[in-house]
């Protein structure tokens, strides 16, 4: 399945800033059930991963920790595309490592992309404002690491878009107003669907903007497949194995030409401006109802 | 879609039909579905398991004891990866049996309690709680977290306790839940040997 996945994903064209069609993502975090669950959500979009347990393994892996190891045959020769941290982490925290990366030569350019439980405002703000592309809010879903994807490696592969700042403030601005609608939703379970967010998550509205008031009903949207056509990725089986691949890797892309043939010959609700801002699903828990 | 499959399943579960639909439907479709076998050749066995599997999952959505994220791990799970769910969930017991003692230890001091290791603590179990989906251990600890803050000993030891038991409960279900899911599993491979089988 993951191979079938690869192969629609390659389908995109390549720019000629790299021959390899792998992304290969460096992920940082402490806890072994998190880095299980990272590594999987990774691999079955068909990334390479790499995952270390510290910030501080991971500068080792990247060679931050030796100043002089800058040799462009080190550097050449370990191809890191994604770096997602865990904020949380004990010695260096995920902000510490971002800072590092930033500072470093050789990986400055690295999207890093920042995960947590805790869904700070000012923590994220100051995670942008350090230079991370995008912060994720755990429990990390597959719809976010197939966003991340899209966005980063989809139509551009190979180019970073964070080399524009214009485009990272943007976005950075982009993310308060979100953060702000955010906060006044809480739905009762956690879902990444709330319609300002709908590009990519939930399945159910990818395709058919109009509906995406289902979805956020409190039981799982996307376990109906029934109800839309391209919502085959996250359930997995239900219908053709065909189907699968087109929806999981490219039909969130502006350029999508490779929509299910089912969907409504809808313009795609993701303009590419609204694909080049990182949207951040941003989750309202209870903490009360225990 | 597989909406010929959901019958079986208003029969068998008393459960709203939302709830049927939406994470029954999921087991049914996964399994059988590729196989293309209808369900009154499948053996009554087979599906007693399977209705036995998305009941006991129907209740513990329902309870709260489980959220979304489970389904999500479920999603991650394939032929290529086909015990990725007991594996992580594993990983999850050893990790929180870990944290457990290391909470029980802290609070058993009765003079001084080191509440930056209980944070801690709690904030790892937290994690791994969220992203397996237990929701209410998750929860639990949210509330034993803000019991420290607070500085409330007896709330802080109330909250062990319910902590250890939900997890108890969590754990025991979803042992539950694996044993059933090896049954199915075996079962359907000794009625229909080699055909591919997520």
């Amino acid at each position: 399945m993951s191979a079938m996945f690869s192969r629609r994903w390659r389908s995109q064209p390549e720019t000629t800033t790299t021959t390899t069609t792998d992304v290969h993502v460096l992920a940082v975090d402490d806890s072994l059930v998190d880095r299980k669950v990272i590594e999987r959500l990774l691999k079955i979009t068909s990334c390479k991963v790499t995952a270390v347990e510290s910030g501080w393994r991971a500068c080792q892996y990247l060679g931050l920790d030796q100043e002089d190891k800058t040799s462009p045959e080190f550097v050449n020769g370990l191809k890191v595309d994604l770096i997602i941290t865990d904020y949380c982490m004990p010695g260096m925290t995920g902000y510490e490592l971002l800072k590092k990366i930033k500072g470093s030569a050789n990986f400055r350019e690295v999207p890093v992309v920042i995960m947590s439980s805790e869904n700070v405002v000012a923590r994220i703000d100051r995670c942008l404002e350090e230079g991370a592309e995008d912060f994720i809010v755990k429990p990390v879903k597959l719809s976010d690491v197939k966003r991340l994807k899209d966005y980063m490696f989809g139509e551009t592969r190979g180019t970073i878009p964070s080399a524009d700042k214009n485009n990272k403030e943007e976005k950075g601005s982009f993310n308060k107003r979100k953060l702000q609608e955010m906060s006044d939703n809480s739905p009762p379970l956690s879902l990444s669907s709330s319609p300002p967010l709908s590009l990519s998550s939930s399945p159910s509205t990818s395709q058919s903007p109009p509906t995406s008031s289902p979805s956020t009903s409190p039981s799982p949207p996307n376990l109906s497949p029934s109800t839309s056509p391209s919502t085959v990725s996250p359930s997995n089986s239900p219908s053709p194995p065909t189907e699968s691949p087109t929806t999981s890797s490219s039909p969130q892309s502006p350029s999508s030409s490779e929509s299910p043939s089912s969907t409504p010959p809808t313009s795609p609700p993701f303009s590419p401006s609204q694909l080049e801002s990182p949207t951040m699903r941003l989750k309202v828990t209870n903490y009360d109802q225990a | 879609m597989e909406n010929h499959l959901n019958p079986f399943i208003h029969i068998s579960c008393s459960y709203p039909k939302r709830h049927q639909v939406n994470q029954c439907s999921y087991f049914w479709v996964n399994s059988k579905a590729k196989t293309g076998v209808p369900l009154c050749l499948l053996g009554f066995g087979a599906v007693r398991l399977r209705t036995d599997m998305n009941r006991l999952l129907s209740l513990l959505f329902h309870q709260g004891v489980l959220d979304e994220q489970f389904l999500q791990l479920q999603q991650l799970q394939d032929e290529t990866s086909p015990n990725f769910v007991s594996e992580v969930v594993t990983i999850y017991f050893h990790e929180s049996e870990k944290q457990l003692r290391n909470l029980r230890n802290l609070l058993l001091d009765r003079e001084m309690w080191d509440y930056v290791k209980l944070i801690i603590h709690l904030n790892q179990l937290m994690g791994s709680s969220s992203s397996i989906g237990a929701k209410r251990v998750r929860n639990i600890c949210a509330a034993f977290r803000g019991a420290v803050e607070q500085n409330n000993r007896s709330a802080c030891m109330r909250a062990l306790e319910v902590l250890e038991h939900e997890y108890c409960y969590l754990k025991n279900k979803l042992h539950e839940l694996f044993q059933i899911e090896q049954q199915r599993v075996l079962g359907d491979a000794v009625r229909y040997p080699g055909v591919l089988h997520p």
